[in-house]
């Protein structure tokens, strides 16, 4: 990894920060359109042209809301876990590569930072963002809080192992860690190939670790009310909500570097985070197709796939992509 | 009973137990499937009417706000102040108030006329028989179907509101469309 100038990486930051809050609200509609045309419907078409300003006219409602705290909650909690969940999911885009080094000219490449652990990395953020979860949660004073909490703590280590073990082929067959040297073991095949059963594991426990549909227990918000966000108003519950679609793009953006060739595709190298981009919105777009198709998992359901299905699955693919190594 | 219902009974067909390793295929199948099943309805498009801009078509059957009716030659009403539609009426919403014509107030076509005609819309209940009642077809019901307003006082339709056309009028279709 090359030196970078402190101005670089803090340009970086910032456009990566901007960036990735000016595209919340894009998938906020597109999810909304999405859902709407996968039940038969139109969507959101009244708040500008067809809707454009629908994302708009929720945060400024949530924003003119108040920010409620029950008489049994921890305030100062309730007030740090929306932060917690936010700050995670995008400390974690720091780390997504968009294009190689000197893609856009320059000795810098397009991504915040090429840790060497970066699959690490991501799953340190990763756990703890369901800390953002879980102190909601519990701190709210509220059963259903509670119970929705407790739900994404176990959910979380059900699923945590398989996610990792899922990664684990990825990362051998490319022998390291980083998410740039990843990439670019991939410039002649896609990991989605060879990595297919660890691809589908992955997507499966994705879509467990961001806790949405057919695995939004932690919400349930036809059991438990709305779970771990019950208690949260105004911009608070938009907070959380808006972390929601933030790891929705994380888990996107991870599959798309680690099996859908990161920035690889035709055309110059100029155009990498176009291929990229059109990649994690394509994720993106999974995460609304399966959210409109699959009811929700009862709670053991849940337990008995993540530990008796997903936890063997991964054990087997990482067992086999070691064995198919060695011997070639 | 002589047969033996339990002998009788035939075996409802089920599918395969659950559970086990072949279920972790079905179960792929059948996600795959329920996400085929939704893009479908992409591919369908929405059926959404967008109902201000674009209203449901009604059949010419349909039951909705009444008409009062008027000769199209003499522009005499039909109305001849009966009460017929009022005595049918099972909610009780009409009121027919009946005046006798006189030879330089001819309103309507027979002896005597309604000096009041109202139908309360808030208790209608659209069920047809004040237009099964009436002797000289003066009164139908129309096929419109916007009737909320924003006062009670204000759905009670007199005569005149009747005898006129209605400010907007619905779209028809055919029987059978």
């Amino acid at each position: 990894m090359p030196d970078e100038a402190v101005w670089v990486m803090i340009l970086k930051s910032i456009v990566i920060f901007i960036v990735f809050l000016q595209i919340v609200p894009i998938i906020l509609l597109g999810e909304r359109k999405i859902l709407g045309r996968f039940q038969s419907r139109i969507g959101p078409n009244r708040v500008g042209w067809r809707g454009a300003l629908q994302p708009a006219a929720d945060v400024l409602k949530l924003l003119s809301k108040e920010a409620f705290t029950p008489a049994t909650a921890v305030p100062w909690m309730m007030a740090i876990a929306p932060v917690i969940s936010v700050v995670t999911a995008v400390a974690t885009m720091a780390i997504i590569p968009f294009g190689p080094v000197g893609a856009w000219g320059g000795d810098w490449g397009l991504f915040g930072m090429d840790v060497s652990i970066g699959i690490l990395y991501f799953f340190a953020f990763g756990s703890l963002a369901f800390y953002g979860t879980m102190l909601g949660g519990w701190s709210s004073g509220s059963k259903y809080s509670f119970l929705g909490a407790m739900r994404a703590a176990a959910q979380l280590i059900s699923y945590e192992v398989a996610l990792g073990l899922s990664l684990l082929g990825v990362v051998m067959t490319a022998g390291s860690m980083s998410l740039v040297d990843i990439v670019d073991a991939q410039d002649s095949m896609w990991f989605i190939l060879p990595q297919f059963v660890g691809f589908c594991i992955f997507m499966v426990a994705g879509f467990a670790e961001t806790a949405r549909a057919p695995f939004d227990l932690p919400e349930g918000d036809a059991e438990i009310v709305g779970g771990y966000n019950t208690e949260f108003g105004g911009m608070r519950f938009g907070s959380f909500f808006m972390a929601e679609y933030m790891e929705v793009l994380v888990i996107s953006a991870i599959a798309a570097t680690c099996f859908l060739g990161g920035w690889h595709g035709p055309g110059p190298i100029a155009l990498a985070p176009l291929w990229m981009l059109i990649k994690i919105l394509l994720g993106a777009f999974f995460f609304m197709w399966v959210r409109a198709s699959l009811p929700r998992l009862r709670y053991d359901q849940l337990m008995s796939f993540g530990w008796k299905v997903l936890l063997p699955l991964a054990t087997l693919n990482v067992l086999v992509t070691a064995i198919v190594l060695v011997v070639t | 009973m002589p047969t033996d219902w339990r002998s009788a009974a035939k075996p409802v067909p089920r599918g395969p137990e659950p559970g086990g390793v072949g279920a972790v295929y079905r179960v792929f199948g059948e996600t795959l499937r329920g996400l085929k099943t939704t893009f479908g309805r992409v591919v369908e498009g929405p059926v959404t009417i967008e109902y201000p801009e674009e209203k449901t078509p009604v059949y010419p059957r349909f039951r909705g706000r009444h008409k009062l009716h008027r000769f199209e030659d003499t522009g005499l009403e039909k109305c001849v102040g009966c009460s017929l539609c009022a005595a049918a009426c099972p909610a009780k919403c009409i009121r027919v108030v009946a005046a006798e014509n006189t030879p330089d107030h001819q309103v309507s076509a027979g002896e005597r006329y309604a000096a009041v005609y109202e139908i309360n819309m808030t208790r209608c209940i659209f069920c047809g028989y004040c237009e099964v009642a009436c002797p000289f077809d003066a009164i139908t019901m129309g096929n419109d179907y916007e009737l909320s307003d924003y006062h009670r006082s204000d759905l009670i339709f007199t005569k005149e509101m009747l005898l006129a056309d209605p400010p907007e009028h619905t779209p028809l279709r055919r029987e059978g469309e």
